[in-house]
């Protein structure tokens, strides 16, 4: 992280400022309205977020390698919640082993050692060959297809889509070079202050639900609401970005967009296991999986659109 | 229930880092049904699928009491090497059994119980499978005896079934691999101990009913 970058030291100081607004409204709201459940949930959810902006600036403090390592735990706590909710077999237990200790580390030093080509198939062609061979060997045979499946996609979730983000760092942007930290910052804020802010406009307003079989908390409200708000502080924060402000407003709308589908699906994967959260290691939020289903999603097209229109 | 054993510094160290290490893969949560009495002797009895189910329940207690807490672990596996040894002597503990086939039963009719029966007798707590081998998951096979035994010696003590979750999703039996899947450990309501005129395969049941009440 480069601190004689001004537009980087801005965009620190504005993002812990608004996690200080945050907290002082979370503890007037608590004075009000006294500990309900969901004031207690909110300022939870509140402290969660300083720790999770402050471990997520210290890794980035140390360049490329501790923005890796950092996505690289993600996706390892990520992976290990979405195979704790598959009901796994026996059988699977050899291959589940090379997902974790081989396939994972293999994919992050991928995007370490910016090998583009083969990072971007090595989990869609080599992991999906081999996971169900692996499979295949150990003999067992009820449900093979499923469990395959099952195993391939939390792959593709908790380690390819995630792997996307720090591989922005591999891209080369004429005109803005040793500057992708700050693109990783942008992808990580509008995302997941979209979901923050669906939330917000969610239990303000929130009347009709989308999906009421999936989520109840997802309304149509808090989607307009949040979806909207999200674009508009993308677009303000184009000055931190390659792109023209018209640009970061389009941008920002396709990943709030597919934020919001990462959610919608990680919730029907929930309400099918027949559970509230992935996890509880995440105070408030519930597991990593929970904090960064819409980044799943929002990742690999984010890296792609700038791959394409910007290097 | 005095004097409290205290484990050698270097097991202590072990320990630490096992417990950390066994967190670390397992994110073991431990969920408590029932308060824990501080000093008071107990049987931790509890499903067993997997090398770790020790060292789980071990680690999900607070550290304070897990000098107190003595594995119960078949000495076959447990001596043959020289690390399993060091874990096993230095660093849980453990109570070292050797499990032999019923014919040899002649032989040394109560040794193992003794071997049980001691530390209970010191005010110390046993971790048991009472299973007797590892299972596959899925289910809990019938108890072994020795646990009747024990609550006929021990009327006292206290037997708390504890379900362990997902260990044998990560290291099952017959697998070298350890694969980090979340896990869990329910405590729950101690047993009622023998009642008047109770028959051993009565209580058995009823120890193993009580241990598959906690299955989520």
């Amino acid at each position: 992280m480069n601190f004689q970058d001004k537009s980087l030291v801005y965009l620190l100081c504005g993002l812990f400022g608004l996690l200080l607004i945050a907290s002082i409204l979370g503890y007037l709201i608590a004075l009000v309205k006294g500990n309900t459940p969901v004031v207690a949930n909110l300022n939870a959810r509140i402290r969660a977020w300083w720790m999770m902006c402050i471990l997520s600036v210290m890794a980035m403090w140390f360049g490329p390698v501790g923005s890796t390592l950092l996505f690289a735990v993600m996706s390892f706590l990520a992976l290990r919640e979405c195979i704790t909710l598959t009901p796994t077999r026996r059988g699977d237990h050899e291959a589940l082993f090379w997902c974790f200790f081989i396939m994972l580390p293999l994919q992050y030093l991928l995007v370490g050692e910016r090998w583009y080509g083969t990072f971007a198939i090595f989990i869609p062609v080599y992991a999906f060959l081999f996971i169900p061979t692996r499979m295949a060997l150990a003999g067992d045979t009820v449900n093979f297809l499923e469990r395959s499946a099952k195993i391939q996609w939390s792959m593709m979730l908790a380690v390819y889509c995630i792997s996307h983000a720090p591989a922005l760092l591999m891209l080369n942007i004429p005109g803005y070079e040793n500057q992708n930290i700050k693109l990783l910052l942008f992808l990580m804020i509008v995302v997941q202050i979209s979901d923050v802010l669906q939330y917000v406009f969610g239990k303000l307003f929130g009347k009709r639900p989308i999906a009421p079989r999936l989520s109840p908390n997802k309304t149509l409200e808090g989607f307009a609401g949040g979806i909207l708000s999200a674009t508009l502080v993308g677009t303000l924060l184009w000055w931190i970005t390659p792109f023209a402000p018209w640009q970061a407003a389009l941008i920002s709308l396709v990943i709030t967009l597919l934020g919001f589908a990462g959610g919608l699906c990680m919730s029907a994967i929930k309400r099918d296991r027949g559970v509230k959260d992935f996890g509880a290691m995440i105070e408030g939020h519930g597991g990593m999986m929970d904090r960064i289903d819409s980044l799943c999603f929002a990742a690999p097209v984010f890296f792609h659109l700038i791959r394409f229109y910007f290097t | 229930m005095e004097p409290r054993t205290k484990l050698p510094l270097d097991g202590r160290l072990v320990a630490g880092f096992l417990v950390r290490l066994c967190r670390l893969l397992t994110g073991v949560r431990a969920r408590w049904l029932a308060p824990l009495p501080e000093k008071q002797a107990r049987i931790y009895y509890a499903n067993h699928s997997s090398h770790l189910d020790g060292m789980v329940i071990w680690a999900s207690l607070p550290g304070h009491l897990r000098p107190q807490v003595r594995p119960v672990a078949a000495a076959d596996y447990w001596l043959s090497s020289k690390l399993r040894r060091y874990i096993a002597r230095r660093v849980f503990n453990a109570v070292l059994i050797k499990r032999r086939p019923a014919e040899k039963q002649s032989e040394q009719p109560n040794n193992a119980l003794e071997l049980m029966n001691d530390p209970l007798k010191k005010g110390q707590s046993l971790i048991i499978f009472p299973e007797g081998t590892r299972g596959n998951g899925e289910e809990i096979s019938a108890f072994k005896s020795g646990i009747w035994h024990l609550a006929k010696m021990n009327p006292d003590v206290e037997l708390v079934p504890v379900y362990l979750e997902n260990l044998n999703r990560v290291l099952p039996k017959g697998s070298r691999l350890v694969v980090p899947i979340l896990c869990s450990a329910t405590f729950g309501e101690p047993v009622e101990s023998i009642r008047e005129g109770e028959e051993k395969a009565e209580f058995l049941l009823r120890a193993r009913a009580a241990l598959e009440t906690l299955a989520p």
